[in-house]
């Protein structure tokens, strides 16, 4: 399939969706609404609130926010993953004795933490950066804890043999091999740094992404939290080609740099 | 092979045993004793899983013997060995490093400025025919362009000893000849003594000074020592056609078959217990 053919395949995907959900909520069948506007809102309505927030400019300030939220939930969680996960790979007596309790938090579904970052942290930025650092850093903690571990032993040894000490092989050998395996899970863990960020919003915030939507939900303006959800997905999208632009350019080693996860 | 100098390598009566899973102790080698001489080449050949490289690993230091010792030029070993270079039978190059840098990394870490290290990276690439790689990281290249980068990033540091664990085993049988030739060429520029453990009987007395032979595991002991005169410099393909290597030839492997058969009938045994 060429590039120009599947282009337009995806296009007409959305054009028929749009399409059919801009029919059932404005052309009564059989004299009754399909899908009732108050509920499902319509496409004109959710296009035309999103160019309000874009042309009134309410909406940067709430982007900028979650972008921010997400990145500081990034930037400590991964920083946190590499140093315990570089930490437990290299003392294989506390990985042993943290074990169940790294298992335990981290079966825990993160949501339910939210409540008490909100009381410990407020309702600002930090309390949605803890949410997203607690999702952010089990992801970056097993895979470097991981790539630590599955340095094969012959690069090890050649390592060794080739002179290096302790120090040279964290740097040449321990730590790139670690890095490639976070990298590895890019996607996947800036991904959650957003979802940390907008359920956080969600939950309770003043500013964001995701309290836009719950604050459109609350008055039961389905367009704005349908427009809340669009902005959000695009917003998402282009985070994620960030990320494969980045990973595309670290990961030039590897024979495909595909994500693992 | 003069007389006044320390042999490289020295193995006196080197024992190595592991501790198996189930806790039975295996010894792998029994009271192993050879001599590397100053700038010589001495193959060591062997049936599957005898021992061949834990032999060569307790000369580089990565392994201690249970019993006996190692010498390095005459002094005990203790530790890693500082003056050999290992070249693996397994791919060893750091995947993340490109061509350059992967031969580049032994005079880095030993504090070499930059661009003096990559330029003599670069003129070590040549030597062994990748100068036009550099750039190219491991997976870019050919199971063999890689040997010849290992044998570069080993070569580099100018070790006194070279230690080989069948480092052409995984390549195709014109690539090995072609390695053998590149290896023969670059060890007469400067005669290092070189250890060099393969599976592959002609192989060994094509490239080595002397062929050591080594009984079927476990305890594996050296069972034969043979001195190869062919002439250098030689041909890894022609020496093959000649007389005297057939002679070599058939008198090694009348040794060396026996214990192939018991390797074998071991293997499978082990295989159905």
């Amino acid at each position: 399939m060429s590039r120009v053919t599947l282009l337009c395949l995806q296009v007409l995907v959305a054009v028929v969706a749009l399409s059919l959900w801009q029919f059932f909520t404005t052309v009564p069948l059989f004299g009754k609404i399909l899908l009732p506007p108050f509920f499902f809102s319509n496409p004109v309505d959710v296009f035309s609130q999103i160019v309000k927030w874009f042309s009134t400019g309410v909406i940067w300030k709430h982007l900028a926010i979650t972008l921010w939220e997400s990145i500081l939930a990034f930037v400590i969680g991964s920083a946190g993953g590499i140093l315990v996960g570089f930490w437990f790979a290299r003392q294989p007596r506390v990985a042993a004795v943290f074990d169940p309790y790294v298992k335990m938090v981290n079966a825990l579904p993160r949501v339910v933490l939210a409540p008490i970052f909100a009381l410990w942290f407020g309702l600002g930025v930090w309390s949605k950066v803890a949410l997203g650092v607690t999702l952010v850093f089990f992801i970056v903690f097993f895979n470097v804890y991981q790539g630590v571990k599955e340095v094969p032993t012959t690069v090890l040894d050649n390592g060794r043999m080739l002179g290096m000490n302790e120090r040279q092989l964290m740097r040449h050998v321990y730590w790139p091999s670690a890095l490639s395996w976070m990298f590895s899970s890019l996607h996947t863990s800036v991904g959650f740094a957003v979802v940390g960020a907008v359920v956080g919003e969600y939950l309770g915030a003043a500013a964001g992404l995701g309290y836009l939507i719950q604050q459109a939900e609350g008055v039961f303006d389905v367009a704005g939290v349908f427009a809340g959800m669009f902005v959000l997905s695009a917003f998402v999208i282009l985070i994620d080609m960030v990320v494969t632009l980045v990973e595309k350019r670290l990961l030039v080693w590897r024979p495909t740099a595909v994500a693992r996860d | 092979m003069e007389k006044t100098e320390p042999t490289a390598v020295a193995l006196d009566d080197a024992t190595v045993a592991f501790r198996l899973a189930d806790g039975r102790l295996y010894t792998a080698v029994e009271k192993a004793n050879l001599a590397v001489a100053h700038g010589e080449f001495v193959a060591i050949v062997g049936p599957t899983g005898c021992g061949k490289s834990t032999l060569l690993n307790v000369a580089a230091g990565l392994l201690k013997p249970a019993a006996g010792a190692a010498r390095i030029f005459d002094k005990p070993l203790a530790g890693l060995n500082r003056d050999a270079g290992y070249l693996f039978q397994a791919d060893a190059l750091f995947p993340w490093k490109t061509a350059i840098d992967n031969v580049a990394i032994g005079l880095d870490i030993r504090g070499t400025p930059r661009a003096e290290a990559l330029a003599r990276a670069q003129k070590w690439l040549t030597s062994v025919g990748l100068g036009a790689f550099a750039g190219r990281y491991p997976h870019m290249l050919s199971g063999g362009q890689r040997k010849r980068v290992a044998l570069a990033q080993v070569l580099i540091r100018d070790p006194k000893i070279l230690l080989m664990d069948e480092p052409f085993g995984p390549l195709d049988a014109q690539t090995r000849q072609i390695m053998g030739n590149l290896l023969l060429e670059l060890w007469t520029a400067d005669r290092k003594a070189v250890l060099f453990v393969t599976h592959d009987l002609e192989e060994a007395i094509a490239l080595a000074d002397r062929v050591v032979i080594m009984s079927a595991g476990p305890s594996a002991r050296i069972i034969g020592d043979w001195r190869i005169t062919l002439p250098r410099p030689r041909d890894i393909s022609e020496v093959r056609m000649e007389k005297d290597f057939h002679a070599l030839h058939r008198e090694i492997w009348s040794v060396l078959k026996d214990e192939v058969m018991k390797g074998y009938v071991q293997s499978t045994q082990a295989g159905a217990a």
